[in-house]
């Protein structure tokens, strides 16, 4: 074999071998969402929504109450986690471009994004549940948003980046100060680009489990107190699927299912929106 | 007249004071941030104090983790996640980099967009539909079809059949490894791609134009230009699975013990906190588990930190 033909086999052989790589990856998603589909549309009936969890041994039952729990607790990581992230996001991209205070809360900020979730869950334990004397809805809120905030600062601040600074000029030009043109000019001109931060923050803390386990614990009852015990979906699902009885996996796979499309749904979603948008 | 000027002055210093006051609004949210990071040291340094005061830094490499005798150390755990992160990687690596390669270089430009967002959702499935994948559908394919030929290769071996020794179970070490490398797939792969494509063209153009194969071009011009960023990636994707609780407690086994084969099962830092915390006693047995969680953060974030430094040298300076 001459050096031509070494190079053109050790070529077919490299991209052969990507091409290996992506669909192997791609099997890999189809594989795991047949599977979630085909278990969890079984599971999922009138009952799955009305009845609440089933005592152990118990027949039947539902998620009714870790469904509205995980509601819940989704509602108030939000309504804590978006206007933190976007006033922190703001001061990154207006005030704090070139300051060292800035520079370090961006790096934390990105090291937030990924860091162990379960130690976030351990954080609010120490925090919340120790001294409050308790486990609660309010501590497993506060956990996820903790694990949100840092998703809708980075693309709060990385939206405003994109607003062109003769927008800015332009606002200032005609005399409006500075909170006004933070928040009447820039961030309206990237509303989309926010409101897609939020959205994918939801998505990512919707399947957390480590950091419920230890704040919002779970309850088997239905139950709309944010100040006691919470079921959820991610919880119950773990709690679910390591047990022996079948109708427990069966829900389990059922609020996989549901996690699941709720996740995707919002991801493949915004990237709609974004589209439409043109930004970017 | 003097009275306009005396309304436009008042109504300046107004908007001053205002400024003044949203600046500070601000910087006190981004002050929160910072904040969390330094509260969560400081309370899990708290809280794991009784265990530090009474093993010391032997803490760390002690292998014994007994309740009944409150003897706790960190070697069990730390072994779980060392493994289990080393061996999604020995498997992720490759396989990102073939994804990357097939998006940037191969792949044509119609399918480009698709087969990225399919790799990206990937990314966002949570990480407990992983874990229950794994548990129910791959440990029992894994027990059936992989792991007796495993075992008939390489078992005799000396050295290496250890490794796969022991009943085939399909729960253990090198399943929760291969979840994991599932999981982190799609984030090395993302980088490795968005990197990939900071290559100037007229680099890529130019080895072309002298003749270079696609495989030649990745080989000795991407890979040379990008390795820093790519570097990076990889070490995201560590962060990632060193972090990662629930695809690994449901496939991991739950053992206290480190076993010679990688079918053994084990349990990893995250997979420990996440079995035990809830039913934990106060005194030295929950104060080791925030020990054990104070380790897992600070390797996670030295290996997070350097991840970012890296990626943002390799993208230049624009960051992610």
């Amino acid at each position: 074999m001459n050096l031509y033909q070494r190079r053109i086999w050790s070529n077919r052989i490299g991209i052969g071998l990507s091409m290996l790589a992506m669909t192997f990856g791609l099997l890999a998603l189809l594989w795991i969402l047949w599977t979630l589909f085909s278990k969890g549309f079984s599971a999922l009936s009138w009952e799955f929504f009305t009845q609440d969890t089933p005592a152990p041994g118990s027949e039947g039952g539902g998620l009714r109450n870790a469904i509205v729990g995980s509601g819940l607790i989704l509602l108030f990581t939000t309504l804590v986690s978006t206007p933190v992230g976007i006033l922190a996001g703001i001061y990154l991209a207006e005030f704090g471009r070139v300051s060292r205070f800035a520079a370090t809360t961006r790096f934390v900020t990105d090291i937030m994004l990924s860091a162990p979730s379960i130690v976030i869950g351990l954080f609010v334990y120490a925090l919340v549940v120790e001294t409050l004397g308790g486990f609660s809805g309010w501590a497993g809120s506060l956990a996820l948003a903790l694990i949100a905030i840092p998703v809708v600062v980075r693309t709060t601040e990385n939206m405003l980046r994109l607003v062109p600074t003769s927008l800015r000029e332009a606002a200032f030009a005609v005399g409006a100060p500075h909170w006004q043109v933070s928040l009447k000019v820039t961030l309206r001109a990237v509303k989309a680009g926010v409101v897609t931060g939020v959205l994918l923050a939801i998505a990512r803390v919707t399947g957390e489990t480590a950091p419920l386990l230890f704040t919002a614990l779970n309850n088997q009852f239905f139950s709309t107190d944010m100040s006691q015990p919470m079921g959820n979906l991610p919880v119950v699902i773990f709690q679910f699927a390591m047990s022996p009885y079948d109708n427990w996996i069966n829900l389990a796979w059922g609020g996989a299912l549901l996690i699941a499309l709720l996740v995707l749904g919002i991801n493949i979603g915004t990237r709609i929106l974004f589209r439409t948008k043109g930004q970017r | 007249m003097s009275t306009e000027i005396d309304l436009h002055a008042a109504q300046v210093s107004k908007f001053r004071a205002q400024d003044k006051a949203f600046h500070y609004i601000t910087l006190l949210f981004a002050f929160l941030v910072l904040a969390a990071l330094v509260g969560i040291l400081i309370s899990l340094s708290i809280e794991a104090m009784p265990t530090l005061k009474e093993f010391g830094p032997s803490f760390l490499w002690s292998t014994v983790w007994s309740v009944p005798d409150e003897r706790f150390g960190a070697m069990i755990a730390i072994y779980g996640t060392l493994a289990t992160s080393i061996i999604a990687l020995l498997i992720a690596v490759p396989v990102s980099f073939g994804i990357a390669l097939f998006l940037t270089e191969t792949c044509p430009v119609v399918l480009r967009r698709p087969l990225g967002t399919a790799i990206e959702l990937l990314a966002g499935v949570p990480s407990i539909i992983y874990g229950i994948w794994g548990l129910f559908i791959f440990a029992p394919l894994f027990a059936k079809y992989v792991q007796p030929p495993l075992q008939s290769w390489f078992g005799d071996l000396p050295m290496i059949g250890s490794l796969f020794s022991g009943p085939p179970i399909g729960i253990g070490i090198l399943t929760a490894g291969i979840v994991l490398a599932l999981m982190v797939i799609p984030f090395i792969a993302s980088v490795m791609r968005d990197v990939f494509e900071t290559v100037p063209p007229i680099l890529k153009e130019s080895a072309y134009g002298v003749g270079c194969t696609t495989w030649e071009v990745v080989r000795r011009i991407v890979l040379p230009y990008t390795r820093v960023g790519v570097i990076g990636g990889i070490m995201l994707g560590l962060g990632r699975a060193l972090g990662e609780t629930m695809a690994v407690t449901f496939v991991i086994g739950n053992a206290n013990r480190i076993g010679a084969s990688l079918f053994s099962p084990g349990n990893s830092i995250a997979s420990t906190l996440a079995n035990e915390f809830g039913e934990a006693e106060p005194g030295l047995h929950i104060s080791s588990l925030f020990a054990l969680g104070l380790v897992l953060f600070v390797i996670t974030f030295i290996v997070l930190a350097i991840s970012r430094w890296l990626i943002r040298r390799g993208m230049g300076s624009e960051g992610l």
